[in-house]
């Protein structure tokens, strides 16, 4: 990320509502360590712009969404934890529209669960790559989250 | 995942208080959405609203078309004095041609007590009631609510006082209904002909006297004197009124706290409230419209998005 993007003063992190969000901060804390200077980061909720909406029983709940600068001409870096089938990224790109046009998106993911996209949707930086059927889930697990340690599990969905 | 527990917004009553922090909740996150460069969500892009008004409003009116807008919803409106009721047209007959032209939810207002409740039972729309007669205004509770939560940071444990024309009031009713779900303590304050008789069997505290109402309210909801629906004199005249119900600058000064001043509109300045408390920084008359359009959007999100 480093040599693509300089030191980061034209570029952002968006980290994705709910499960991004503890993720992106730690990407931010890292890349300021090693740059020394501020990274800036908002937060996204992208329930309003799902296209699953009224196909659902219910609706999802939202989560805040807190971007406090444009997008406009900077380069976008999206962070998630898991990438699945590709539609809340797709909706992420539909609602970081109201913030400006940026001048380049990036997708970062810490889990890529290979083979289950559904739009063509492909990862710029991936963590682990995952081959998984679909009736398992991937959960991740993160020390921000009040828990001991990083975990990264494969269950069955029941 | 969490819902609403009502298939239609009638009244405060029907709703649980999880309903109530759920709407506000989620009308927090719109109120966020309203005040971005681009304003719009295309939530309910395949859905078209029909707003049915056979009462005059503006604020109401005016906010839900644009909670509507923002939500990406088609819009249809309608007012009763340029349409075929006035030709003899029943409610129920004038709501299902609407719904032929495949509407999928209808806010509607009337001067009859229960005209939506009566609606829900006959057609499959959701119904949004936006004020039936003398009877609920949910909408405007919600909105009041958000407005004091958002002041606040809480609603429970606020003491508030609604002021003015009870009897005649919907926002009255809707307003106790939703303050006391959430926790509040609620009292009315109003001349004596101007309260309900049974209003005791609410659980409210009733005052006569406009100082002690006062100096007991951290909020003071204001209401306007309701002369079109005053079919006999409740009060001899407005100077009256507004000499025993009015307040105004010096009586707030005199008080020794600071009071949050809310009134559902429109104003009637010099009666219920004098100018100089209307524009005073006690006020946020102005809130609780902004707050509108982001509840009313929460609300309309919430019921469009539950499938049967």
């Amino acid at each position: 990320m480093i040599e693509l993007h300089g030191d980061f003063s034209n570029s952002v992190i968006l980290g994705i509502q709910p499960r991004g969000v503890s993720f992106s901060e730690r990407i931010q804390r890292k890349l300021q360590d090693i740059l020394q200077k501020e990274v800036k980061i908002g937060y996204l909720d992208v329930t309003f712009f799902r296209d699953d909406f009224r196909r659902k029983d219910n609706p999802l709940k939202a989560n805040a969404t807190k971007v406090p600068f444009l997008i406009e001409d900077k380069n976008v870096i999206l962070v998630d934890d898991v990438l699945y089938t590709g539609r809340t990224i797709r909706a992420a790109m539909d609602a970081m529209t109201a913030f400006g046009r940026p001048r380049k998106v990036e997708l970062l993911v810490l889990v890529d669960r290979k083979y289950s996209r559904d739009l063509p949707i492909q990862p710029n930086y991936i963590g682990v790559e995952v081959d998984c059927l679909e009736s398992e889930k991937v959960l991740v697990e993160l020390k921000e989250e009040g828990l001991k340690d990083d975990n990264i599990w494969l269950i069955n969905k029941t | 995942m969490q819902h609403l527990s009502v298939k239609h917004l009638l009244g405060i009553k029907d709703l649980t208080r999880e309903d109530i922090n759920l709407i506000l909740d989620t009308a927090e996150n719109f109120k966020e959405v309203i005040n971005r460069p681009i304003k719009k969500v295309p939530s309910l892009r395949d859905i078209t609203i029909a707003n049915i008004f056979f009462e005059n409003s503006t604020r109401t009116r005016l906010s839900f078309e644009l909670a509507e807008k923002r939500l990406s919803a088609d819009v249809i409106n309608f007012s009763s004095s340029s349409s075929s009721v006035k030709k003899g047209e029943t409610l129920l007959d004038t709501v299902n041609n609407i719904l032929a032209m495949k509407v999928d939810m209808i806010v509607m207002r009337h001067s009859s007590v229960g005209s939506p409740h009566y609606l829900s039972k006959h057609i499959k729309a959701k119904i949004v009631n936006a004020g039936d007669g003398t009877h609920e205004h949910p909408t405007q509770a919600l909105l009041d609510a958000f407005t004091i939560k958002e002041k606040f940071g809480h609603v429970e444990g606020k003491k508030v006082c609604i002021f003015g024309d009870i009897l005649h009031s919907r926002v009255a009713l809707s307003n106790i209904f939703a303050l006391q779900k959430l926790g509040a303590e609620v009292m009315v304050c109003g001349p004596i002909t101007l309260l309900p008789k049974y209003i005791k069997d609410l659980n409210v505290k009733v005052e006569l006297d406009l100082r002690k109402a006062l100096e007991w309210c951290d909020v003071a909801n204001v209401l306007r004197i309701q002369l079109e629906r005053q079919t006999i004199k409740y009060f001899p005249s407005l100077r009256e009124y507004s000499l025993y119900y009015g307040i105004n600058k010096s009586l707030l000064d005199s008080l020794n706290k600071e009071i949050m001043i809310m009134h559902p509109g429109p104003i009637n300045r010099g009666v219920e409230l004098s100018s100089d408390v209307a524009d005073s920084h006690h006020s946020v008359i102005l809130n609780q419209v902004e707050n509108g359009v982001a509840v009313r959007m929460a609300v309309l999100y919430l019921l469009a998005g539950a499938t049967e």
